[in-house]
């Protein structure tokens, strides 16, 4: 059992004067997957993955990473993880191609030797292999940063949020390239405040004030859910939610985009009475139907 | 130009820095009292066009007014009259709620009197009055959001810029925000607001999508959904911002 786990932790705390960043966080991530740790800012995720990546030391708890301590063993875990902090650890005044050669280097390899493991992303930025780091986009700097993690050929991918501030077309396109990255063998331990991106993952941990409040594969924590959902559409959500919140046995009244849902135990407040609620305050023409939970519904109910 | 119902009219807004477009040709309005919702891809161009909304660069051409105030030639004016608040810099977190609310006020030209009547006031309606003396680092987030966007209207203004303001925050949060944004703009304050979360541009009265420098698209929600033939905005957005040329 053991040999498949990439990354095991086990009971990590840790605290920063009176802030508790970690409580008591056990998790296993296997080999070769995508394992998301799913929460907003301050939940605790950069500070678990300083921990797993050998960069800060828990209060109390073991963790390791391919079957070494993140304590004693952390030269060898050093050697065979790639890390791509929240804020890339790019040179700016390098060009593309002496940040790789740079990374390379301090790997004890070179960047000819480890060509196909990052051939596909760099690729698409070879053509800029002159320009210095501070002269990319956005889009092109992730790109670099991603190549930099991987030029080692590591085991395990650690990615701190990733795709914080990248507008929705690009984020599709990052998660296109980790798949490809999965495929080709390497465990990726990634962090992100978007929920939506949970279904991109093959198992998730919902992290919120420094306790993982559920894990599983999206799957299992979508099929967890307790409640009765309703999606109701209308011209005014914020006066549906309004009318609806107050209504007895109505547990929770979130927006969702152009819907807004309604949880319910299983034997309240049916679509006919929601519907009926909102007529009475004069929103007309509204719908309310069954719906199922996502990720982000899940994490609202537990958070 | 007669502005009387819009808090911002741009026309043939152009901004260059050497021979790179970042904003090329656009023209816009927004009415007072509308949720505007400023989307684009990474570096189309929204931060360029914004910051010369805002007064903080003058555009290569092209005229338009901000609160009624010209772009071109009184951008003083504009920075007085305009609120901002942004999710990476809003308030001194070294410094207690009333420290923010008094400085913040003394900055916009507000009298000791005017102040004192806003703090109570302003932690009053965000239910705060006993966080008064509280450090706002030692504040839980949402409660620090809140409070950046009552402090980005503490003068009053007519229009709030908001960039980016619910990046990374948690979904209950997140939303609580938002329904302080409707009740602002119900109050009748202009709200121009960037985000990265789709179901965010659901909740504008219209939105625009910048590609490459220019607005691609602009309008309702519902009449942009019509139009790309999707069913949500993340769909508009891909269709729209998946045919840019740069990064």
């Amino acid at each position: 059992m053991q040999e498949e786990l990439a990354i095991r932790v086990e009971g990590i705390c840790k605290s920063y004067k009176d802030t508790k960043a970690l409580q008591d966080i056990s998790l296993d991530i296997r080999n070769g997957e995508i394992f998301g740790l799913i929460g907003p800012d301050g939940a605790g995720k950069t500070s678990l993955f300083r921990i797993l990546t050998t960069l800060t030391l828990p209060d109390e708890g073991h963790a390791e990473v391919n079957g070494n301590d993140v304590v004693s063993d952390y030269e060898a875990i050093r050697r065979t993880i790639g890390y791509m902090p929240g804020h890339f650890a790019l040179y700016q005044d390098l060009s593309v191609a002496e940040n790789l050669d740079f990374y390379a280097t301090v790997f004890g390899t070179t960047v000819e030797a480890n060509y196909d493991t990052i051939k596909e992303i760099y690729s698409q930025i070879e053509m800029f292999r002159d320009r210095k780091a501070k002269n990319l986009s956005g889009g092109m700097k992730q790109k670099l940063a991603l190549c930099c993690a991987l030029v080692h050929k590591p085991d395990v991918l650690f990615l701190d949020e990733p795709t914080t501030g990248v507008d929705a077309v690009s984020r599709k396109e990052f998660w296109t390239m980790l798949a490809r990255i999965k495929a080709s063998g390497v465990t990726i331990f990634v962090s992100t405040p978007y929920m939506d991106e949970a279904g991109l993952c093959d198992r998730i941990a919902l992290i919120h004030e420094g306790k993982i409040i559920d894990r599983g594969t999206p799957a299992e924590i979508v099929s967890r859910y307790p409640d009765r959902l309703y999606s109701v559409r209308g011209d005014n959500m914020f006066r549906i939610l309004n009318v609806l919140r107050p209504i007895d046995g109505v547990l929770r009244c979130s927006s969702f985009g152009c819907e807004c849902h309604v949880a319910v135990p299983q034997d309240g407040p049916d679509a006919t009475l929601l519907l009926a609620a909102l007529e009475n305050a004069g929103l007309h023409g509204c719908s309310v139907e069954e719906t199922e939970p996502g990720i982000e519904d899940c994490f609202i109910r537990l958070s | 130009m007669d502005n009387g119902n819009k808090s911002v009219v741009i026309r043939n807004l152009v901004k260059k820095f050497g021979d790179f477009t970042a904003v090329d040709n656009i023209s816009f309005e927004v009415a007072k009292g509308e949720i505007f919702g400023f989307l684009g891809a990474n570096g189309a161009g929204k931060t360029t066009a914004m910051r010369i909304l805002c007064g903080l660069s003058r555009p290569s051409s092209g005229e338009g007014t901000v609160a009624g105030y010209s772009i071109n030639r009184e951008q003083e004016k504009i920075k007085r009259h305009i609120g901002y608040m942004s999710q990476k810099f809003s308030l001194y977190p070294d410094l207690k709620v009333f420290e923010n609310i008094e400085l913040f006020g003394g900055i916009y030209g507000l009298t000791d009197k005017q102040i004192a009547k806003k703090t109570d006031d302003m932690l009053k309606a965000l239910s705060m009055e006993k966080a008064r003396d509280m450090f706002v680092r030692d504040m839980p987030l949402g409660w620090k959001q809140k409070l950046a966007f009552s402090i980005a209207m503490v003068h009053d203004p007519q229009i709030v810029f908001l960039d980016e303001p619910t990046g990374g925050v948690d979904p209950v949060t997140r939303r609580n925000f938002w329904e302080m944004i409707y009740k602002a703009a119900s109050d009748g304050v202009t709200v121009f607001v960037t985000t990265h979360y789709m179901d965010e541009a659901e909740y504008c009265d219209r939105v625009s999508v910048m590609v490459d420098g220019r607005i691609e698209a602009i309008g309702s929600p519902a009449s942009l959904k019509e139009q790309y033939g999707a069913s949500d905005m993340d769909g508009v957005f891909t269709k729209i911002a998946g045919r840019a040329e740069r990064e």
